[in-house]
């Protein structure tokens, strides 16, 4: 995916209202008109956790590129209330645009404002639209969210057509009458904005008029399972990890999929493992505060070496946090939970397109390490409407790989076969001293040189086997004896060396060549990131992105290699203490040059990140980032000393 | 007839039970229960919990699956809903069960997946030696209640028949005939099967002993109960002390399983479909667009 920093073929408009307004609908209806002509968009709803009532607002980010952020301040503001107008006022930049409800008078709402003299110094575009007049003349009140999607469509010069496309797909289910009403209503807002506000000097960019997929981060996961084979989902309601389960539900029937909502994350997660223990590609999905719960089981997956997968989806914490805000707090909880030590795979996409692939790839390397994976995604990756191109997500791009998984009747001739480690474990008795497989019990946790064992399933009649949360013998009985102990332990953590050898990834690498400044980041702020770096490589100042996809086991070596050739090192993070900055300071003994922390719950924008670059670059260590924080101008060369 | 005998079961390693322990009892009905339906030990998986009891499926020659303290019911249920081919089987304790699991002992029993749950109830935690359980009775001292134990007991029967259960049953480890006819019946049952055993603890519950017992345990079918009279059930549940019921006190047929409704099993277990039978999921990315 390519980043571009044009600004002249890119909008950002924000949506606003009272929650029960239809500001959602309205602005994923809009996206997806956007999509279909052929725009990229970037887009998420802000809201708070409450059914109704108080404001809330939707961001839509639409350009020639691809973008993978948001972008601060807004071009172009829809008010369907006052207060909309009062919360964003300060952002709103010079000559941006406001269309809002005709009867709010936000014009003399402003000046009447202490501070009137310097907004109006700013010059913005005031455009009124008698959004409840028109929706009231051709349908219904209840359909001024129309109208402003109908105004909008007019003041931005975007076609009509498009609109109107998906109205008739949105309200088809609710008859024709109401399809024709919204028809009407959008129609004639249209016509007002186009007569009153026509001169906008900031239109809607052209598309290319390719169709793309418009797609949250956990619908690419859940399609990226799903085309890996995933048939098996238990989970228990909680934002923002919901809608994973809601449409793995949606399409069960159709699909052949099983999705058990459980009485808790406890149960979620043992429902999984139960399913996977038994040869089902299984997914429990929760966030932090489900994810703790479920961390002895995660135990119990690491000691009986069963596939599975987690989707954890970070949200603000601690405790019950800020359930509908992002954060990345929760990097060094997902290494660490559980108590012992257990072979475990930590993965976190940093896009839509990383959202399928880790989708489908978590279960690959789940049943060949047979060791829990844990993705961790975030609530801005998760619920963000963005657009990707629809061969990323070709079942063609998904391969399966089920690892040492045995088929049926063939673990006679593996437990036949199988002898005791050679180079890897020199130590030790011989592991058939105390396991008499003759009298019929198979080695399910054979020691090998790569740690992975042969894997029957339950029902073979050739491999009955015992599992336990116990430490266990090569058969699955329960032991403490000293030298079983050991080589069990050593057994099962050669996983971590043998992913580490086979599948993990080094840090991806965005960038210029030679940089002298490098943006160390994981997740969703990945896309901020290299939307900032682009803009500081354009105005001077060669920037790169270090990009974490793979985080356990660690890549220490390319890691390390990387930080050398970097330049200055900036970690970028949206948690307090800088997780991954830490991590890699323990893994590589590299300890990052300055770090950029926000722990406000929004999303990072490029806007934000400049500026909190730039005050590393002026020589603060640990930036902290304010919220509305003014921009910095750009520095058009670094000039600062490590 | 069936050719699986007792014998298929034997494994290699031996029971660590302290002699006397009623847990001999509950291995010796379960295994006699699987042979006679000719049930073998690579088509049925056995999940416990933590405990002495729970230890069973380490002794047996059989599938076993031994989880974390509580949540056996859980697993089972996963492992059921990917391969409901297996005839799946839980064991674990009063702690296990009625205690840090009772939110999937009530949730599991209204679900009703085709499980049979053997609940080994010594009324006491005894792998850690002595506290009281959610089965002990109220004022019993232990190492947790010194000045005795102020809760009421949990009433397993009753809880189970309130949350709707299709087969509520009691067995007693000193009756292990009787018993491997409850867990044969259990198992026949097309749904959740509770089979809460009176279990003896030689060490720990020096009250309610094999002659405790023996004084007060009656058999419901000589009694005349019918188990699908759910009033007559309940006042059966409410017996203790003086006479103790034990038989099928609860039943009732022709409920289906949670798995046979669940659209996505109509077809077979699920680990028996291929991986790539979603060939193509343009179909689903076409309503994202």
């Amino acid at each position: 995916m390519q980043v571009d920093e044009q600004l002249d073929s890119d909008i950002s408009i924000r949506i606003g209202g009272d929650a029960g307004q239809g500001v959602e609908s309205s602005g994923a209806g809009f996206c997806k008109a956007l999509a279909r002509a052929g725009l990229h968009v970037f887009a998420a709803q802000d809201y708070r956790s409450r059914i109704r009532g108080g404001h809330n607002f939707y961001q839509i980010r639409a350009a020639t590129r691809p973008v993978a952020a948001q972008r601060v301040p807004p071009d172009l503001l829809v008010a369907l209330t006052a207060e909309t107008l009062d919360v964003h006022l300060e952002q709103l930049p010079p000559g941006a645009g406001v269309i809002y409800e005709e009867s709010l008078r936000l014009d003399e709402r402003i000046r009447f404002r202490p501070d009137a003299a310097q907004i109006d110094a700013k010059g913005l575009r005031l455009m009124p639209v008698p959004l409840l007049k028109t929706a009231a003349d051709h349908g219904s009140r209840v359909m001024a969210n129309t109208a402003a999607l109908g105004a909008l469509a007019g003041v931005t010069d975007f076609p009509l057509e498009r609109i109107m496309e998906v109205i008739r797909e949105n309200f088809a289910a609710k008859g024709s009458e109401v399809v024709d009403a919204n028809l009407a209503v959008a129609a004639a807002a249209h016509r007002v904005a186009r007569e009153r506000h026509a001169d906008f000097p900031h239109p809607m960019p052209r598309g290319d008029g390719r169709a793309r997929v418009l797609i949250r981060g956990n619908h690419a996961f859940a399609l990226g399972a799903l085309a890996a084979g995933c048939r098996f989902v238990s989970a228990y309601p909680m934002t923002p990890a919901t809608s994973i389960i809601e449409y793995l539900a949606s399409i069960a029937a159709e699909y052949g999929v099983v999705t058990k909502h459980a009485e808790d994350e406890i149960a979620a997660v043992c429902m999984a493992i139960g399913a996977a223990h038994v040869g089902a590609r299984a997914l429990t999905a929760t966030s932090g505060g489900g994810f703790a719960l479920m961390t002895e089981a995660l135990g119990l997956a690491g000691i009986t070496e069963t596939p599975l997968v987690v989707v954890s989806v970070q949200r603000g914490g601690p405790s019950t946090g800020m359930p509908t805000r992002t954060e990345q707090s929760d990097l060094l909880f997902a290494l660490h939970a559980s108590q012992g030590e257990f072979p475990r795979i930590v993965i976190a996409p940093g896009n839509i397109e990383e959202c399928f692939e880790a989708g489908a790839r978590a279960f690959n390397l789940a049943e060949r390490y047979q060791c829990p994976v844990i993705v961790l995604s975030d609530l801005l990756l998760a619920s963000s409407l963005q657009t990707a191109e629809p061969e990323t997500f070709g079942t063609d791009r998904v391969s399966i790989d089920r690892g040492a998984l045995l088929a049926p009747g063939a673990p006679a001739g593996a437990a036949a076969a199988h002898r005791p480690a050679s180079g890897a474990d020199p130590a030790g008795p011989s592991p058939a001293r105390n396991h008499p497989w003759e009298a019929g019990a198979y080695p399910r946790f054979a020691v090998t040189d790569t740690g992975i064992s042969p894997r029957p399933l339950p029902g073979d009649p050739a491999a009955v086997f015992t599992a336990t949360s116990d430490e266990h013998t090569e058969d699955g009985h329960i032991t403490e004896e000293i030298h079983t102990r050991a080589r069990m332990m050593r057994k099962r953590m050669r996983k971590e060396d043998t992913a580490l050898r086979d599948d993990i990834r080094p840090p991806n690498r965005f960038g210029p060549g030679q940089a002298s400044l490098t943006l160390v980041c994981w997740g969703s702020t990945t896309g901020a990131a290299r939307e900032a770096a682009a803009r500081l490589t354009a105005a001077g100042t060669p920037c790169a992105v270090l990009q974490f996809q793979d985080l356990w086991p660690f890549p220490a070596d390319a890691a390390a290699a990387a930080l050398d050739a970097a330049g200055l090192t900036i970690g970028i993070e949206q948690s307090y203490t800088g997780q991954l900055a830490k991590l890699i300071r323990m893994m590589t003994g590299r300890a990052l040059d300055r770090q950029v922390l926000a722990y406000d719950g929004r999303p990072f924008s490029p806007e934000d990140m400049l500026t909190a670059v730039q005050r590393c670059l002026n020589g603060e260590i640990q930036v902290h980032v304010e919220p509305g924080e003014p921009p910095l101008p750009l520095a058009t060369e670094v000039g600062v000393n490590v | 007839m069936s050719d699986i005998t007792v014998k298929d079961f034997d494994s290699w390693v031996k029971p660590s039970w302290c002699p006397g322990c009623g847990d001999y009892g509950i291995f010796a009905a379960l295994k006699h229960s699987l042979a006679e339906l000719g049930v073998a030990p690579h088509e049925a998986l056995v999940v416990s919990g933590i405990g002495c009891g729970s230890k069973l499926p380490d002794y047996m020659h059989v599938n076993g699956l031994m989880t974390i303290h509580g949540r056996p019911l859980a697993v089972a249920t996963g492992a059921k809903l990917a391969n409901h081919a297996l005839t799946v089987l839980v064991v674990d304790g009063d702690g296990d069960a009625y205690g840090i699991g009772g939110n999937h002992f009530i949730h599991t029993a209204r679900r009703n997946p085709d499980i049979t749950h053997i609940v080994e109830n010594n009324q006491i935690y005894a792998l850690t030696k002595g506290q009281y359980s959610p089965t002990t009775p109220q004022g019993r001292v232990t190492t947790t209640s010194p000045e005795g134990v102020i809760e009421r007991a949990v009433n397993p029967v009753a809880v189970a028949m309130a949350m709707g259960a299709t087969f509520v049953a009691r067995g007693f480890a000193g009756e292990p005939k009787h018993l491997a006819g409850l867990i044969e019946e259990g198992i026949r049952h097309p749904g959740y099967a509770l089979i809460d055993v009176l279990q003896p603890c030689v060490v720990f519950n020096r009250v309610n002993t094999y002659a405790w017992y023996g004084e007060r345990v009656y058999k419901l079918e000589e009694a005349g109960h019918d188990p699908y009279d759910r009033a007559a059930a309940q006042r059966v549940a409410a017996e203790w002390d003086d006479r103790i019921p034990i038989g099928v006190i609860l039943r009732e047929d022709g409920a289906p399983s949670y798995e046979r409704q669940v659209p996505a099993l109509n077809a077979g277990p699920l680990v028996e479909r291929s991986l790539t039978d979603v060939a193509d999921i343009g179909a689903l990315l076409r309503r994202f667009m």
